[in-house]
């Protein structure tokens, strides 16, 4: 299984990661050494170096453990880092027009990105508590900057100092829990963990150990009762970090989860299907009701993934593979639309700077017809109307939970599926029946193009990718089992 | 009449340390610097565990995972107090209580 790290190409499967990280700290000396009004030359370079990264993960052919244990490359990573990637690439795409107005027009912001998206790639093929930590305080403290990085910008800084203080109160969390399964169980590697649970039994202090482990993991996917900081670190943060926020640390957190659950404590699922059932059930319900008394479209977003992750958590409860598999399809889905959903946001600009509010939308649809018809099939997307992808997506976590009969669940999510649609329609009555209050900025040719191809992917999921997808989910899914 | 200190008395001072810290984080209504130590106190809880364990189960990886959060602890407290400065340059001040724009 061990590979010799003195070979060069026995390393083959950590070249994503190794091209990410040395191209990284070239674009930061490269925009040390540029002129400053020349930085977008950084942020270009940025997503060609992730466009090469995503395409050397989806041409590596072969799984392998790295680097004693510490590392793997498996299908199912592969999947999630070309989510990651995928997310991480569109959302700087998104951040490059009106860079300088939203404050990320400095070159540290694209390095900060992908540097961020090295951790994500790491956690995703985390095999090891101490990579899993690594990784995901890389893609921290990364974060913490570029919810900072408009530094004049007062809310731009609480929100930083918000996400800071929650975000180092969950890793703390979650190493007290990695401090206790190791402890009771004698490793830290994944593959010995499980086999020293199947050989000595559950015993209290790893339960304990899990538990705080898993809460660590909640805080970084928002799941309730650890969402507080997700609203007010979107709303504060500008709208292209926010972009970036809601996607790829989403998938990748996510990813650790379900590694966590179905590959370390598979022989205690009764213990930890418990935790994440209720995870599921607070964040579904939680959002729906918190989001309906919302203004602001950020905050709304923010409401909008907490539930998003609660509905991606029902696949995961069943802890079958199947679950796993619609969890997978479920990310991929809720990255298109969030892409969707910023892109159209990014494009609708009035005045006094980018609409913040619902009310700001009022006859959207009269003076932008493109950007109000895609926000209005991410929203339907979102609600999970058929034949939508977000119904899709619904639909096969769904199918999981019932096939693990999961009933309650089940009929809870779909009533709080029901409960979201007020707030999704509402946008869509305020664009298409609200008096127009405001003229809008003219929309970069990027934005249209990104408009364009989600809502695209959104409509014709059934029929174009759906069952390439589902094929992928599927093998992804079956290298965990 | 010697008293043996045992695994258990090491994982109580830690669980206290660590329960110290996250009270810290939520209790404390001054300021934002006793925020930072308190999450400095949850990670030498966390290393003491860590070390603890490493020596009863008589196995290395847990000094390598102490050294390591060691590390990111600096790292952490680098960026937590950067923050904190443009945060105090762009409100004058870094009371708990005034870091409320948001809420909703």
């Amino acid at each position: 299984m061990n590979s010799d790290v003195t070979d060069f190409a026995s390393l083959a499967p950590a070249y994503p990661e190794m091209i990410l990280a040395i191209g990284a700290v070239v674009l930061l000396m490269l925009g040390v050494g540029i002129n400053k009004e020349r930085s977008a030359l950084v942020s270009w370079l940025a997503i060609v170096l992730l466009a090469v990264v995503g395409l050397v993960v989806i041409l590596q052919p072969t799984d392998a453990v790295l680097f004693n244990g510490l590392f793997i490359s498996d299908a199912f990573a592969r999947y999630m880092k070309v989510l990651v990637i995928g997310g991480a690439g569109l959302a700087l795409i998104l951040s490059m027009s009106n860079a300088v107005e939203n404050g990320v027009h400095k070159f540290e912001y694209s390095v900060l990105a992908l540097l961020a998206t090295l951790g994500m790639m790491i956690m995703v093929s985390a095999h090891d508590l101490m990579s899993l930590y690594v990784g995901l305080e890389l893609q921290s403290l990364a974060l913490y900057v570029m919810a900072a990085i408009k530094r004049d910008d007062s809310r731009a800084s609480e929100a930083g100092l918000k996400y800071f203080v929650l975000g180092a109160l969950s890793s703390g969390m979650l190493l007290y829990g990695a401090s206790l399964v190791y402890g009771f169980t004698g490793h830290t590697n994944l593959a010995e963990i499980v086999v020293a649970i199947s050989n000595e039994g559950r015993s209290i202090g790893l339960i304990f150990g899990v538990v705080f482990l898993l809460a660590g993991v909640a805080f970084k996917i928002s799941a309730v009762p650890f969402h507080m900081w997700t609203p007010d670190v979107y709303e504060g943060a500008p709208t292209p970090v926010t972009a970036f926020f809601a996607m790829a640390p989403k998938v990748a957190a996510m990813t650790l989860m379900i590694r966590l659950t179905m590959d370390s404590f598979a022989p205690i699922t009764r213990d930890w299907q418990q935790i994440i059932i209720f995870l599921s059930i607070a964040s579904m319900v939680l959002a729906a009701f918190a989001a309906i008394g919302q203004r602001s479209l950020k905050r709304l977003i923010a409401y909008s993934s907490i539930g998003h992750v609660g509905f991606a958590l029902v696949g995961l409860s069943s802890g079958t593979q199947v679950g796993v598999e619609g969890v997978a399809i479920y990310m991929a889905i809720y990255v298109t639309m969030t892409v969707g959903f910023f892109a159209c946001l990014l494009s609708l600009r009035t005045a006094n700077g980018y609409v913040e509010s619902i009310e700001d939308l009022a006859g959207a649809a009269q003076r932008r017809p493109f950007v109000a018809a895609i926000m209005a099939i991410v929203m339907f997307s979102l609600i999970g109307l058929p034949p939508l992808a977000g119904f899709f997506a619904k639909w096969h976590v769904f199918v999981a939970a019932i096939e693990a009969h999961l009933y309650l669940l089940s009929v809870i999510g779909v009533l709080a599926s029901a409960v979201s649609a007020f707030y999704y329609l509402r946008i869509i009555k305020v664009m298409y029946f609200d008096e127009p209050m405001h003229e809008f900025a003219a929309v970069p040719a990027e934005l249209n193009v990104i408009m364009a191809v989600s809502g695209f992917l959104v409509v014709a999921y059934y029929f174009v990718v759906g069952s390439p997808l589902a094929n992928l989910a599927h093998t992804a899914a079956g290298s965990l089992f | 009449m010697g008293l043996d200190i045992g695994l258990g008395h090491y994982l109580t001072v830690a669980a206290i340390l660590f329960t110290l810290g996250v009270f810290g984080i939520f209790l404390n209504r001054k300021n934002i610097i006793v925020i930072l130590m308190s999450v400095e106190l949850i990670l030498l809880a966390v290393n003491l565990n860590f070390v603890a364990f490493s020596a009863h189960l008589n196995d290395l990886q847990g000094q390598v995972f102490a050294l390591m959060i060691l590390t990111v602890a600096a790292a952490e407290a680098a960026i937590g107090l950067a923050i904190l400065v443009i945060f105090y340059r762009n409100r004058g001040t870094i009371a708990v209580e005034d870091v409320n724009t948001m809420k909703g």
